[in-house]
């Protein structure tokens, strides 16, 4: 039996039309997946109550494992059990051999070698890339979710770190596709964090993200324009998180212990950092821990820490990730006072001390209320309710529009928009063109980006043919061209002609390569010329209807001009061409254009309309009136 | 001509409006478009429309129902379940002659 959510008024589904949706943070060292039910996002647990799961792989001959089991494993079976595998989405064989050595101290794996371009590490299920590896951790999320909620999933929105380039983005959609996963939209994570504040429909300003994680610290700056999310920075220590904080107690333990690290075996200084942990959680909430650690039966060590020590103790590495903020605000080119809000993400930010340091630095209070450790999958979660339409106001988030119009050439060299700018996406928009010659049986589409109207001042972004496709007089054919952009505003093209349905597509990214002061440029430039665009695009129309003018009479003439014209006739025509001819190249303004061919349409209509009897005479030939009247 | 809901269900009622942050109440109904007949609905209230709605108390939470439902759910009980991973509302309605297997709708 289905068990229902509340839906907010008026907005209840029909039954089994309700859409499901999930977000899911797809982390290093851990993974969530979190939806919205009866308006509240929340992350979903297992069935043990853990929400957490550990990206942890292990493949045996026959089964895969993921989550705390194979994490547990990890020491026994260290070749077959794959973590961190975030680290290596997206990147080729050859990026890997290059940091293969700082890689390999991190990441105990074996890599296969392979003829493919994508790296793949041995295990014994057989050779796996990356994108296997992360499909494994997203199908378990995926189930998950389903059970949840009880029905199938319409998409996930999956988070990416802001600074993940196209190929790791690229990527983590194929890991989702794999997984059998439908892809809503691809989400910044420090983005996803100031959505599950709620930010985006705030006020318009600057926003900082600081992500302290277990292993890794990540600073986004951020600003919100019209509801869209734009990454002004980042910057962080891919070697700087709350372990080091556990590091640096455990070293103070050892210090107060008078031990040597150096004589500890592997387990106890094991226990020594998993003490540390343990006293630093405590110290959130408590102002001073005792610390009791067994080192031999007849060597304990009992001690105090109070929270100043603590603070003492991990400033150094505190100040350490303030020096990337500070290097982030000036790379955005951001003073510390217009900051709006610090959202904090990340376990490690439930220290008391770095809330306070965070705090001083920027001047606010950081925005702590959610659970740092799930507050990127909730955001996801809210992204993906109102992607699906089940958000409350029936609105969909405009978290992405285009930043310019994308269009396609058409003859004259005129810029035809099918999508323009500021138009939200995801977005699909498709018009039709015909052939501009009679037998004409390919066309070339080229894909540009701009507000100009025409092309040589827009930026061209792609050029394909569709060929092929069967010979019709001018004007007959229909092709059908779709443009798409998708929620990550990869954009492709596809050119059909309707009747014999042969296709031919492109894909382009863009934005790729583009500045924002190039696109401000571009804009600025389209209202400036906007008058003398309007102008040459008139003219350019002109031009290239004299240019299907004189195809006509040219090929018209040259059919039977012979038989039907007398030479008077064809003088005074052939005159007539002459001056649009010489118009058509010379002229540079539209009248004279219409002009020349309204002189060319009046010498020439006599023989035009010889002609229609003619072709109506031929058709009729041998049939009864009759017949036509049926 | 009444309907409740469980102390579970209520706590969880009243859990997601302070979430939400506004909202009198749950108004429950039913709709003539289910795959078996009828379907539920259960929104958030935020206005209660005086002679088209009954309201009720049950367990501290107000439950509306429009006049034209209420025949078809008079002496409904409203519970919050969990089932496995999954969990929601589901409702013991007396008048429930059969149901389809999703549960989401019925016939009376």
């Amino acid at each position: 039996m289905a068990l229902l959510q509340i839906s907010e008024p008026g907005q209840s589904t029909k039954p089994h039309e309700h859409k499901f949706a999930i977000g899911i943070d797809l982390g290093t060292t851990n993974s969530l997946v979190a939806s919205v039910r009866s308006g509240q996002p929340d992350t979903l647990p297992n069935s043990s109550g853990e929400h957490l799961l550990p990206s942890v792989v292990q493949y045996t001959p026959d089964a895969i494992v993921v989550g705390a089991v194979a994490k547990k494993n990890q020491i026994e079976d260290p070749h077959n059990t794959i973590s961190s595998i975030k680290r290596l989405m997206g990147r080729g064989a050859d990026d890997l051999i290059s940091q293969f050595e700082s890689l390999s101290e991190v990441l105990p794996f074996e890599f296969a070698v392979t003829d493919s371009a994508v790296a793949k590490i041995k295990t014994v299920a057989g050779d796996k890339a990356a994108v296997e590896v992360s499909a494994d951790i997203l199908k378990v999320l995926k189930l998950r979710g389903e059970q949840s909620l009880g029905d199938k999933l319409e998409g996930a929105v999956i988070t990416v770190p802001a600074y993940f380039d196209d190929a790791q983005r690229q990527a983590t959609k194929d890991a989702a596709t794999l997984a059998g996963l439908n892809v809503l939209r691809l989400l910044n994570e420090p983005t996803a964090a100031a959505v599950a504040y709620g930010l985006d429909t705030g006020a318009e300003g600057i926003v900082a993200v600081y992500d302290l994680g277990g292993g890794t610290f990540d600073i986004s700056i951020m600003q919100l324009k019209k509801g869209v999310f734009e990454v002004l920075s980042t910057g962080g220590d891919s070697a700087l998180g709350g372990d080091d904080f556990d590091h640096a107690i455990a070293e103070w333990i050892l210090k107060q212990a008078n031990i040597n690290s150096r004589n500890l075996t592997a387990s106890l200084l094991r226990l020594v950092l998993s003490e540390a942990c343990k006293a630093k959680e405590a110290l959130s909430k408590l102002e001073q821990v005792e610390i009791n650690i067994q080192f031999a039966n007849d060597n304990s060590w009992t001690g105090l820490l109070s929270r100043d020590e603590l603070s003492s103790l991990i400033d150094p590495l505190i100040k350490k990730s303030l020096m990337s903020c500070r290097r982030a605000l000036r790379d955005a080119g951001v003073e510390k006072n217009q900051i709006l809000d610090v959202v904090m993400v990340g376990g490690s930010t439930r220290a008391l001390r770095v809330r306070e340091q965070v705090g001083q630095f920027f001047e606010t209070d950081p925005r702590v209320d959610i659970d740092p450790d799930r507050v990127v999958a909730i955001g996801a979660a809210i992204q993906a309710n109102a992607l699906v339409g089940n958000d409350s106001d029936g609105n969909l988030l405009l978290m992405d529009v285009l930043p310019l119009s994308l269009g396609i050439e058409t003859m004259g060299g005129l810029a035809e928009k099918i999508i323009s700018r500021n138009t939200p996406i995801p977005v699909s928009r498709a018009q039709e063109f015909t052939t501009y010659k009679d037998g004409q049986t390919a066309m070339a589409v080229h894909v540009v980006q701009g507000e100009r109207e025409l092309v040589d001042d827009c930026r061209s972004l792609a050029k394909f043919e569709l060929r092929g496709f069967p010979s019709h007089v001018a004007g007959a054919a229909r092709i059908r061209v779709t443009f798409q952009v998708d929620a990550d505003g990869l954009l492709s093209v596809t050119a059909k002609e309707e009747v014999s349905g042969v296709v031919a597509s492109v894909e382009v990214k863009p934005s790729y390569g583009l500045q924002d002061s190039e696109i401000e440029e571009m804009l600025k430039a389209s209202m400036a010329f906007a008058g003398e665009d309007k102008d040459a695009r008139s003219l350019r129309e002109q031009q290239v209807e004299a240019d299907r003018v004189l195809e006509a009479i040219d090929s018209a003439v040259a059919d039977d001009g012979d038989e039907m014209l007398s030479q008077d006739e064809r003088e005074t025509i052939q005159a007539a061409r002459s001056e649009l001819m010489i118009a058509r190249h010379n002229a540079v303004e539209t009248q004279q254009l219409k002009e020349a061919m309204a002189k060319l349409e009046k010498a020439s209509a006599e023989y035009v309309a010889r002609r229609m009897n003619a072709s109506v005479q031929k058709s009729m030939a041998g049939h009864q009136v009759e017949e036509f009247n049926k | 001509m009444a309907v409740s809901i469980t102390e579970q269900g209520a706590k969880r009622v009243n859990e997601f409006l302070a979430n939400r942050g506004s909202g009198m109440g749950v108004r429950l109904g039913v709709k003539t478009t289910g795959c078996s007949g009828m379907a539920y609905v259960i929104e958030f209230v935020d206005e209660v429309n005086d002679g088209e709605d009954e309201t009720f108390e049950s367990n501290g939470v107000v439950i509306v129902v429009d006049k034209k439902s209420l025949v078809y759910i008079d002496g409904t009980e409203m519970d919050f379940v969990k089932e496995g991973l999954n969990e929601g509302f589901a409702f013991n309605n007396p008048n429930e002659k059969d149901a389809c297997g999703c549960g989401e709708s019925f016939t009376v």
